[in-house]
């Protein structure tokens, strides 16, 4: 297999050897009866262009402007996300923590990739990263000085290490200048690295 | 498993290095290994906890030097190779093996969503009585197991307190060998940034870990 600089960035050089692998593996399970192409085509479709964080914003402006919402997606995450009704929202067994002016939350898997992908879609690069998942647990205010972060010093961190089958979403500060802005524009707001706790969510 | 997986706390990785429009996938090819994992997995010959620690069991020189794709890529060939699922000629030549049968895919393009929106629960409703409370103060074992376990090094030894009980959940010690999934109390533990870390820590820093029962013991 080739490293992980060897990409085939959109297909049009020619195919890496990881590529051709695939692409053989996939005709053999096909052959085989044990996987159906279309199907295939499908998942990639839906991870691609229907699942993905604005499913987490909608959930956070939310909290934002109902506090009765907010009081229940902090109690129990899962139901209240499931009440906001996109597909797969039911899926996930989530647990919302919120930061405030004196918590910084943080989440991270450091065995694996566990992350909330109901609600956020699938993970970038560096959150699956050697990288990240060895210093958040141990330097996680030099983890988000990573990200262009500087937290006080009186500003507690709390990290989440998802070492089960429960995902962690964080719920960020409202940031100040948007009292006026409704659900769909503070939605537009909220930014994926706000919902895993290395970014603040920028005042517009 | 003692493994290079289990990284929390080591050092010399550098720093994390975020992308800008990251893409969801950077090349054609790790979104169908995405999709070919999903698929195959839908046979049910293999269940979460197996699947990562075959992950786990690549050689280490091979789990840090892979892409996140490319080893998700390798551990399912392995999966698929022990299992009969598929055989090594048939990966080499890429065609079925004269003789077998074609096999009939569970999931298809009409039921795929169902499988990508299905609830994937490990909570089992198995009236388990739990040991410990919230504000407990616990210490996670020193345990250093062969086999799967999601109690990473650094926790190990550790005095933390109970601070929220999730109910019986599947016991992936003992899933990922195929031996049941032996449900018992799941907590989140809350661990001081001191306790797992030394003096140099700052003294109002947290983490937290959702720690089976096993892995505990009253302190």
């Amino acid at each position: 297999m080739t490293g992980h600089h060897d990409h085939d960035h959109g297909g049009q050089e020619i195919p890496s050897a990881t590529a051709l692998r695939v692409k053989a593996l996939e005709s053999l399970l096909v052959e085989k009866g044990l996987v159906d192409p279309a199907a295939l085509d499908a998942i990639i479709d839906s991870y691609e262009n229907k699942v993905g964080p604005r499913h987490g914003a909608r959930v956070v402006a939310r909290a934002w402007t109902d506090p009765a919402y907010k009081a229940r997606l902090l109690a129990d995450g899962s139901n209240a996300i499931a009440e906001v009704g996109f597909p797969g929202s039911q899926r996930a067994h989530v647990a919302v923590v919120e930061n405030t002016p004196s918590l910084h939350n943080l989440v991270v898997c450091t065995l694996c990739s566990c992350y909330p992908s109901s609600v956020l879609g699938l993970p970038p690069v560096w959150y699956k990263s050697s990288a990240y998942r060895s210093r958040a647990v141990i330097d996680p205010r030099g983890v988000l000085r990573d990200f262009g972060l500087t937290l006080d010093e009186g500003v507690a961190v709390r990290v989440w290490d998802s070492t089960a089958e429960l995902r962690y979403l964080v719920l960020p500060e409202r940031p100040a200048g948007t009292e006026g802005m409704d659900e769909d524009a503070l939605t537009a707001l909220v930014s994926r690295d706000a919902m895993i706790g290395t970014a603040k969510v920028a005042t517009p | 498993m003692n493994g290079v997986h289990d990284m929390g706390g080591m050092h010399g990785f550098g720093p994390v290095l975020p992308e800008v429009d990251e893409p969801v996938f950077h090349a054609p090819w790790e979104g169908r290994v995405l999709g070919l994992n999903r698929l195959m997995g839908a046979w049910r010959r293999w269940n979460i906890d197996a699947s990562r620690h075959s992950i786990e069991r690549l050689p280490p020189a091979d789990y840090l030097g892979f892409s996140y794709y490319e080893k998700w890529l390798a551990a399912m060939i392995n999966r698929m190779l022990a299992l009969g699922m598929i055989t090594a000629g048939e990966l080499a030549s890429g065609h079925k093996a004269d003789g077998t049968v074609v096999a009939s895919p569970p999931v298809t393009a009409d039921t795929v969503m169902d499988i990508i929106n299905a609830v994937g629960s490990y909570q089992r409703d198995v009236g388990a009585n739990p040991r410990f409370a919230a504000g407990d103060r616990v210490r996670a074992r020193t345990i250093n197991p062969e086999g799967h376990t999601r109690l990473p090094r650094y926790a190990r030894g550790r005095l933390g307190v109970i601070e929220r009980d999730h109910g019986a959940q599947v016991f992936p010690d003992s899933n990922s060998r195929f031996a049941g999934e032996a449900p018992q109390t799941l907590y989140t533990v809350c661990f001081t940034a001191r306790e797992l870390w030394g003096e140099a820590a700052n003294p109002a820093d947290h983490v937290s870990l959702d720690l089976w029962e096993d892995y505990l013991e009253p302190a």
